[in-house]
C-alpha cells in the first residue's frame, strides 16, 4: 500500500481541518482554561463531531458507526493536534470504541457502541497506576465476590475520566505485577458505589482524573474479553492509542514548526530577518526533516495496525518514540526561536509545549518505546 | 486477484527460481559488488549467473523503457520487485553510476541517438561510468569549476583537473562538467559532456584515504579531443543537467542509511558485549544507543518508501532528495560509530585475518565521506532551508 493518504482520507482530513480550525482554534482551549470550565471541552463541538461521523469512526457499521480504520482515526487526531482541541475523541471514539469493538460481547457492543457513535456516551480507559506508563505492572486488586468481582486500587492519568459515563478499567485477577497473564478489563459504572473521581487540572489544560476504587462491585457480565487474558486485548488497544497520540504529535509538531518558520521570516534583528542567519536555517531544516521522517513512520504504524494488527508492535513503538522526540524538539526550538515572546502566556506556543509533554507520557514515552523495541528485537 | 498481486506472485516465483542462494546472503566484501565494464570480472559463478539472468529480464534497470534495455516496469511494479528482492535478501545484480546517475539524466536530457548509444550498454553492464564533477577549487561551490572545453571545429579540446572521481581508474567513460563559456556567469557557462576514458590525454591517479583504500582519483585532462555531439542537453546549460543528476546521486547516497549490514545491530553488539540473564545487552548505555538508532533507521526506511510514493503521486518536492541525503548519511555514520563502540578493542585491528583485514574500522572511516560527497550535510541543510522552507537570503 502506498505510504500516502488516499483521496478519501485526504477528504476526511480536509473536513476535520475545516471544522476544527473554524470552531476550535487554540483560543478555544485558552478560554476553557481561563474560565476554569467544569467540563473542559465543548459538548456542542462533540455533537458536531458526532454529526460528521467522527465519534463513530471506528465503530463497526452494524453498530451505527462508519467502520473506518486507524489511518482515518490518525487523520482526525493530527488535526486535533494542530489546534490542541480538547475533545473526547481519543478517550471515547478511539480507545473505548476499539476496546469494545475488539473485545466486547455482542451484548456489550449493542449496549455501548451505538451510543458512542451518536455521541451520547463518553467513556474513559483507566490503566496507569504509577508515575510512568507500565501496563504490565497493573496492580489494581480484583477479588471474586459472589457472582462477580470486587475492585480495590487507584488509577491515574485517566483521560477524560471526570466526564466519563463508562470506565474501562484494567485490574489484576491473577499473576504477579509485571506479568501479562492475570490481567482483566472491566466495564465499570463511574457512579457505582466505591468509585471516587478526582478531576486533575493538568499542565496542558486538557482533561484527566485520578480514580480510586474501594470495594467496587462489578458483575461477571461486565468483564470485557476473558478473565485473566485481558493482556492481549489491552496491548492491542494501547497500540491503537499510541498510534493516535503519535498522530496528534505529528500535527502538533507541524503546527509549531509552521508558526516558527513564519516568525523567522518576519522578525528582524541586527537589521536582518532572523531567518537569514545560518545558525537558525540549519536548525529549522533539521527539524523539518525530522518531522517528515516522523510523519512517514507514524503513517507506516497506522497502516500496519489496519493491515497486520498482531504484528504492528514494532512499527507502533518506532512511531510513538519518534513522535515524542520530534515534538519535544519542535516545541523547544519553537520557544527558543520565538525568543522572549515564546515564554509569554499570551503567545500560543507554550500551549504546544505543555501538550507535547503530556503526549510524551501517554501510553509510554520515547524511552519506554525504545526499550520495547529492543526487547522485540532481542537485545 | 489484481494485476499487481499477480505480478507479485510471478515475481516472487521467478526470483525464487532464479536467484542463486549465494546471492541472497549479505555482502561482506567489496568484490561482492559487481560493477560491470570492459574489464569486469565476476567474483564467482553465482554472481555471473544472477547478473545475466537479471540482465536478460531487463531488471538491472527495471523501470527503464524496454527499448533501452530496461524492464519497462510501472512504478508500482518496480516497488513490488524491490520489496520482493528485499524480502529474500537478494543482492543488486549490477551496481553502476550509469544506472544511478547518468541514466536518469540521459532519459530526461539526452538526444534519441545518445539514449540508443549509451543506455543499453549501461543496462547490460558493458560500460562502466565515472562522474567528473568536483575540482580542487570547486567542492561545495561546484559551479565555480574551471576545467575548460575550447571549440575546435566539430570538437572540443578539454583541459583541466577533476578530483574525488569515484573509481575513475576502473571507468570506461566519464560524464563530465566543463566550462564552455568562460565569460558567462558561473552557472551559465557550463556544459555536460560524455567521453571515453581511453581518449588520448586522460590520466588518473588514485588518492589514498584514511580507510587505507583508494575509491577516489584525481583525473587529469591534457588536450582531450571530444566531438561536440557528446554534449548532453544544450551547450552552456549543463548546470540544469548537473542539478538534476545530483538529485539522483543524493537519493543514491541517502540509501546508505537504509542498507542493512545483514545482521541486526543489536545482535552484532551482543556478540561483543554479551547479554544479561534476561537477554538484554550487557551495556545499558550501548543498548539505548542501538535502540535509538533502530528507531531512526526504521523511520528513515518509512520516509524513503514514502518519498517514492509521493513522487509517483506527483506530490514530492524536487529538493527533498537533499533532506534524504542529509539524514541517510548522518544515520550511516551513526551506525558505524555504534559498530566501533560495540566492537571495542576487537574493532581496532587493521590487518589481521581475524579482523578480515580491518574491515570494520575501514568501513567506519569510509562512512565519514558520506556527509561530504555529493554535497556536504551543511550544503544539504542550506538547500532545504532555501528551496523547501523558503527562508530568506540563503
Amino acid at each position: 500500500m502506498p505510504l500516502v493518504l488516499t483521496e478519501e482520507q485526504s477528504m476526511l482530513r480536509d473536513s476535520a481541518r475545516g471544522l476544527i480550525s473554524d470552531k476550535a482554534p487554540v483560543s478555544h482551549l485558552r478560554s476553557l482554561r481561563d474560565s476554569k470550565d467544569e467540563t473542559g471541552f465543548s459538548r456542542d463541538l462533540w455533537k458536531a463531531f458526532a454529526e460528521l461521523g467522527f465519534s463513530g469512526l471506528l465503530v463497526p457499521e452494524n453498530f451505527g458507526g462508519s467502520g473506518l480504520g486507524y489511518v482515518e482515526a490518525g487523520v482526525v487526531m493530527e488535526e486535533i493536534g494542530r489546534t490542541l482541541m480538547p475533545s473526547p475523541f481519543l478517550s471515547t471514539a478511539v480507545l473505548a470504541a476499539s476496546a469494545l469493538a475488539r473485545g466486547g460481547s455482542d451484548a456489550q457492543k449493542s449496549a455501548h457502541l451505538p451510543d458512542i457513535a451518536d455521541g451520547s456516551l463518553l467513556a474513559a480507559l483507566a490503566i496507569d497506576e504509577g508515575a510512568k506508563h507500565r501496563p504490565l505492572q497493573t496492580n489494581l486488586q480484583v477479588a471474586r465476590s459472589g457472582n462477580g468481582f470486587k475492585l480495590n486500587g487507584a488509577k491515574a492519568l485517566v483521560v477524560d475520566g471526570h466526564t466519563a459515563d463508562l470506565l474501562i478499567v484494567a485490574g489484576r485477577t491473577g499473576g504477579a505485577a509485571g506479568e501479562r497473564n492475570g490481567l482483566t478489563l472491566f466495564l465499570v459504572d463511574p457512579k457505582a458505589k466505591g468509585v471516587a473521581i478526582e478531576r486533575t487540572v493538568m499542565v496542558d489544560a486538557h482533561n484527566a482524573a485520578r480514580i480510586e476504587f474501594a470495594n467496587v462491585e462489578v458483575d461477571a457480565d461486565h468483564v470485557l474479553g476473558e478473565v485473566d487474558q485481558g493482556g492481549t486485548l489491552l496491548g492491542g488497544v494501547l497500540n491503537i492509542g499510541r498510534g493516535a497520540v503519535a498522530s496528534e504529535l505529528v500535527g502538533l509538531s507541524e503546527e509549531v514548526f509552521g508558526r516558527t518558520v513564519s516568525y523567522l521570516k518576519e522578525r528582524k534583528q541586527f537589521g536582518k530577518l532572523i531567518g537569514e542567519f545560518q545558525a537558525l536555517q540549519h536548525r529549522a531544516a533539521q527539524l523539518y526533516i525530522d518531522i517528515e521522517i516522523t510523519r512517514a513512520a507514524v503513517l507506516k504504524a497506522l497502516q500496519t495496525l489496519d493491515g497486520d494488527f498482531d504484528h504492528a508492535g514494532a512499527a507502533v513503538s518506532v512511531a510513538k518514540a519518534r513522535a515524542g522526540t520530534t515534538a519535544t524538539l519542535a516545541v523547544q526550538e519553537g520557544v527558543q526561536m520565538h525568543g522572549g515572546m515564546g515564554m509569554t502566556d499570551q503567545f500560543d506556543i507554550g500551549f504546544f509545549m505543555k501538550r507535547a509533554r503530556v503526549c510524551q507520557e501517554l501510553f509510554g514515552d520515547s524511552n519506554y518505546h525504545a526499550d520495547q523495541l529492543a526487547r522485540m528485537k532481542g537485545y | 486477484m489484481s494485476d499487481l498481486e499477480n505480478f507479485r506472485r510471478e515475481t516472487r516465483a521467478w526470483l525464487e527460481a532464479n536467484c542463486p542462494p549465494e546471492m541472497r546472503r549479505p555482502m561482506t566484501s567489496e568484490s561482492d559488488t559487481y560493477w560491470g565494464g570492459r574489464n569486469a570480472k565476476f567474483a564467482s559463478e553465482p554472481q555471473r549467473v544472477w547478473f545475466e539472468r537479471m540482465r536478460d529480464k531487463g531488471w538491472t534497470v527495471p523501470d527503464w523503457p524496454k527499448e533501452y534495455g530496461g524492464g519497462g516496469l510501472a512504478p508500482a511494479e518496480h516497488k513490488v520487485l524491490r520489496e520482493e528482492m528485499a524480502a529474500m535478501g537478494a543482492r543488486s545484480p549490477l551496481s553502476s553510476f550509469g544506472i544511478w546517475m547518468l541514466g536518469p539524466a540521459l532519459l530526461k536530457y539526452g538526444t534519441e541517438a545518445q539514449k540508443k548509444e549509451h543506455l543499453p550498454k549501461i543496462a547490460a553492464g558493458l560500460i562502466r561510468w565515472c562522474q567528473g564533477y568536483s575540482e580542487p577549487n570547486a567542492g561545495s561551490d561546484l559551479a565555480s569549476l574551471q576545467t575548460r572545453a575550447e571549440s575546435d571545429g566539430d570538437d572540443y579540446i578539454i583541459n583541466g583537473q577533476k578530483i574525488w572521481t569515484s573509481y575513475a581508474n576502473y571507468a570506461d567513460w566519464i560524464f563530465c562538467l566543463v566550462r564552455t563559456d568562460p565569460t558567462a556567469k558561473k552557472h551559465d557557462g557550463i556544459s555536460f559532456i560524455l567521453f571515453d576514458m581511453a581518449s588520448k590525454g586522460v590520466s588518473t591517479k588514485p588518492i589514498l584515504l584514511i580507510s587505507g583504500y583508494s575509491p577516489f582519483c584525481e583525473t587529469f585532462f591534457d588536450n582531450v579531443r571530444v566531438p561536440k555531439s557528446h554534449v548532453v542537453g544544450q551547450v552552456n546549460r549543463g548546470w540544469d543537467v548537473a542539478k538534476y543528476l545530483l538529485q539522483h546521486e543524493r537519493a543514491m547516497i541517502s540509501g546508505t542509511g537504509e542498507r542493512g549490514i545483514g545482521r541486526p545491530l543489536g545482535q552484532v553488539a551482543a556478540d561483543s558485549v554479551g547479554s544479561d540473564d534476561s537477554g538484554r545487552l550487557d551495556d545499558a548505555m550501548l543498548r539505548s544507543q542501538v535502540a535509538a538508532f533502530d528507531i531512526d533507521e526504521a523511520a528513515f526506511a518509512a520516509v524513503a518508501e514514502r518519498a517514492i510514493d509521493l513522487a509517483k503521486a506527483g506530490q514530492s518536492h524536487p529538493a527533498f532528495s537533499s533532506a534524504m541525503k542529509y539524514y541517510g548519511t548522518e544515520l550511516n555514520k551513526r551506525r558505524h560509530e555504534i559498530l566501533m563502540s560495540a566492537g571495542g578493542i576487537d574493532a581496532l585491528e587493521w590487518e589481521s585475518e581475524r579482523s578480515r583485514g580491518g574491515a570494520r574500522p575501514r568501513a567506519w572511516l569510509r562512512t565519514k565521506a558520506n556527509s561530504i560527497e555529493g554535497g556536504t550535510s551543511e550544503v544539504m541543510l542550506g538547500i532545504v532551508a532555501k528551496r523547501i522552507l523558503d527562508l530568506p537570503g540563503a
